[in-house]
């Protein structure tokens, strides 16, 4: 067994054990603290996959900024775990729905293993900053501004969400 | 063994499902914000698994992209969630029923 295969194995079972925990831990702070593991096993294996660009955002946007936001959260607004008792019906409802959905990826997925060649050796540049940011910035430019009108417009949004609604009558 | 790409897809398939069953079973939230970003991630799992496979680095553009309409999502989410718990004092969807009809 290779060292890629002992990595990916050790990523693989961490980010399944964790993603399990943030489902089922009852309290929501321990559920964004397993979510930032999951992130990081998951920064991993994009390292494995040739993209350590993508795996550098991830940690950054993902552990750095959502995670923390959702903490910044939870401890502001002080949540306790709330009564979280189902329906045996909708929980069974709930269990089965997301069964069957792995079921028929798992039946697509090997059904279509069988035709798929080996992994090819890829390019010394491939996923690094480098060129990434040269499409970024040439094929994909348009795409590229339309994302910074789209997170000036969620920043906007935000801001008018939270405001109170008495602040509207004399401020602006 | 050696490691290919059906054994990401896999993976991705799992935390996929994963991430459904949260927002299906959980009652919290904040927490069904979170299994969304789970299957957020999922999926990008799969388009970089897809991108070393096909040598394409198009797919790591999508991923950046998915990255920012993801942070976006959160911030949107997080102040929604802020307004219901001044408007209503819990975080329990069950309290959520207006739409019903």
């Amino acid at each position: 067994m290779g060292l890629e295969t002992i990595l990916f194995l050790v990523l693989a079972f961490g980010s399944v054990l964790t993603a399990l925990l943030v489902v089922t831990s009852p309290s929501p702070i321990g559920s964004a603290l397993y979510l930032v593991v999951t992130m990081f096993s998951l920064a991993g294996l994009y390292v494995l996959l040739a993209a350590p660009f993508l795996a550098a955002i991830q940690i950054i946007v993902y552990a750095g900024a959502i995670i923390v936001l959702l903490l910044f959260v939870i401890m502001l607004l002080n949540l306790q775990r709330i009564e979280e008792r189902l329906p045996r019906f909708w929980r069974v409802a709930g269990l089965s729905v997301a069964g069957l959905t792995l079921l028929v990826l798992f039946m697509a997925i090997i059904r279509g293993s069988s035709v798929l060649p080996d992994m090819p050796a890829v390019p010394d540049q491939f996923g690094k900053v480098k060129s990434l940011g040269g499409l970024l910035f040439s094929k994909y430019l348009f795409a590229f501004e339309a994302t910074s009108v789209l997170l000036l417009a969620a920043m906007i949004g935000a801001v008018a969400l939270v405001r109170k609604a008495d602040e509207g009558k004399d401020g602006r | 063994m050696a490691v290919d790409l059906a054994h990401y897809l896999l993976l991705s398939a799992v935390l996929f499902g994963i991430g459904v069953m949260g927002v299906l079973t959980r009652k919290n939230l904040i927490i069904i914000l979170m299994c969304v970003e789970l299957m957020l991630n999922a999926v990008n799992l799969s388009f970089i698994a897809l991108a070393r496979h096909a040598a394409d680095q198009e797919a790591q553009v999508v991923v950046f992209f998915v990255l920012c309409v993801a942070a976006a999502e959160v911030a949107v989410g997080l102040a929604i969630l802020i307004s219901v718990w001044r408007k209503r004092g819990t975080m329990n969807i069950d309290a959520l029923s207006a739409l019903r009809g």
